[in-house]
């Protein structure tokens, strides 16, 4: 794999094929995990979290520490020096002096390119802003892929916020380089997918029900719509139930279909769904551990054979 | 109106009428090193109204931010009173700290780095390098 010293910040900083690679280790580590538990011993992943998300933190930390190596970092800028107003380049600077590779999380968008712009090691990108977060969409495709095999022929719908949801933009993009994949975008009028991320597709429609558009669905990516992206408390309240996902409305759609959601939710996908086999959103997360024990694999040139 | 035609440097021709005063704004010329006029609202066959700038003795200014500004006008070098050459303008496909971001969640709100801009269509919509944010030249310095 040439992916040594790479970094990943933006979610098409991998070719498809790059994408495929990190795949068939995530699925291979799947299969045999006792097969990599050492293979980054005496390596080291700081993870540099500016705002807190206990969620990816953990899984990274995780996922390093199943590849036998050692996690150093910080998860709120506050108990650190970046707190007493030190630059990304210079927190970055003597991170590396340390370490083999960094996770990084900032409220700031473009943060991990100027991190990785200075640095000497590779850098993921673990969010900035509302703008990137490539690893939760290797999550979303890694787990598509382990159950449909191929994305081509995928009807895939995306529910809710398609407006301001990174991770749906990320997973559009991503997506719209395989062929064959059609999408149904789910959302009220005011949070439609932005024109430069429709530019991306060409197969799509949009639709503003939910329980119409689930029949047709392989896979139903739920994503939360907050009341704060309304103008007004009325549009929110007469529209939130619409996305919302629940037993009855599970009825209408197909046997085998996959429903995913990037996680934390709050009432999206009520509670009634979870045991339902199509819930793949909590298998999704210890996907998210694999695919991250792949990069990590890849970014510091370990191949495994 | 009539100003005397220069004998070496540069003239900018059929800028925006009323584009000029800020073409010299993001010029930044040395005036020490040769003089400058700025003439507004010249009668153009071409365009009706146009500015244009005449540099005496300065020879190179900033292709990139003139481009940026203005991508119709002309640059007309002149050596010994002739024109000896002239340079078309074109959209630049990257400009550093001539725009500047104004997305409040972008990276550059906060570190010290260039505010760098790639070209993302032929109508001069840039995208920030680093939170893809769109600017235009006219949201200022
Ligand atoms: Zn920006």
């Amino acid at each position: 794999m040439d992916l040594q010293g790479r970094n990943l910040i933006a979610p098409l900083d991998l070719t498809v094929e790059e994408m495929e690679q990190i795949f068939n280790l995530a699925e291979k580590i799947i299969a045999k995990p006792q097969d990599y538990a050492e293979v980054c011993k005496g390596n080291l992943l700081a993870t540099l979290f500016y705002e807190p998300s206990t969620r990816t933190r953990l899984s990274f930390e995780a996922a390093m520490l199943r590849l036998g190596g050692q996690v150093i970092g910080f998860s709120e800028p506050g108990s650190s020096s970046v707190s007493k107003g030190e630059s990304i380049a210079d927190t970055i600077h003597t991170i590396a002096s340390y370490a083999d590779i960094a996770v990084m999380r900032h409220p700031k968008e473009g943060a991990a390119l100027v991190a990785a712009r200075r640095s000497g090691i590779p850098i993921i990108n673990a969010g900035d802003g509302g703008h990137f977060h490539p690893t939760q969409t290797l999550t979303d495709l890694l787990t598509i892929r382990l159950e449909k095999k191929d994305f081509s022929g995928i009807t895939i719908g995306l529910c809710g916020d398609l407006k301001f949801g990174r991770t749906v933009h990320s997973l559009i993009c991503a997506f719209a380089r395989y062929s064959g994949v059609k999408f149904v975008l789910i959302s009220p009028d005011e949070l439609r997918v932005p024109e430069y991320v429709l530019d991306e597709i060409s197969d799509y429609e949009e639709v503003r029900d939910l329980s119409e558009a689930l029949p047709q669905l392989d896979v139903l990516y739920m994503t939360r719509v907050q009341r704060e992206r309304f103008f007004n408390e009325d549009d929110y309240i007469r529209l939130k139930d619409s996305y919302i996902l629940n037993a009855a409305k599970m009825r209408f759609a197909k046997e085998d279909l996959m429903v995913l959601h990037p996680l934390p939710r709050v009432n999206e996908i009520s509670t009634d769904v979870d045991d339902d086999p199509r819930a793949f959103y909590f298998r999704q997360m210890k996907n998210g551990m694999y695919v991250r024990m792949a990069l990590l694999m890849a970014l510091l040139g370990k191949e495994i054979a | 109106m009539e100003i005397n035609s220069i004998e070496n440097g540069l003239v900018i021709d059929h800028l925006r009428a009323g584009s000029g005063l800020r073409v010299l704004e993001y010029l930044d010329i040395d005036t020490e090193r040769g003089s400058v006029a700025l003439i507004m609202n010249v009668s153009s066959n071409k365009h009706g109204k146009k500015d244009i700038i005449k540099l005496e003795n300065i020879e190179s200014i900033d292709i990139n931010v003139l481009g940026l500004i203005d991508h119709n006008a002309t640059i007309i070098h002149i050596r010994n009173g002739k024109i000896i050459h002239k340079t078309k303008l074109s959209l630049p496909k990257k400009v550093a700290n001539v725009i500047r971001c104004k997305n409040p969640r972008c990276i550059t709100s906060i570190e010290n780095v260039p505010h760098i801009f790639h070209l993302a269509d032929n109508t001069g919509k840039y995208r920030c390098e680093y939170c893809d944010n769109f600017g235009r030249i006219n949201d200022g310095k």
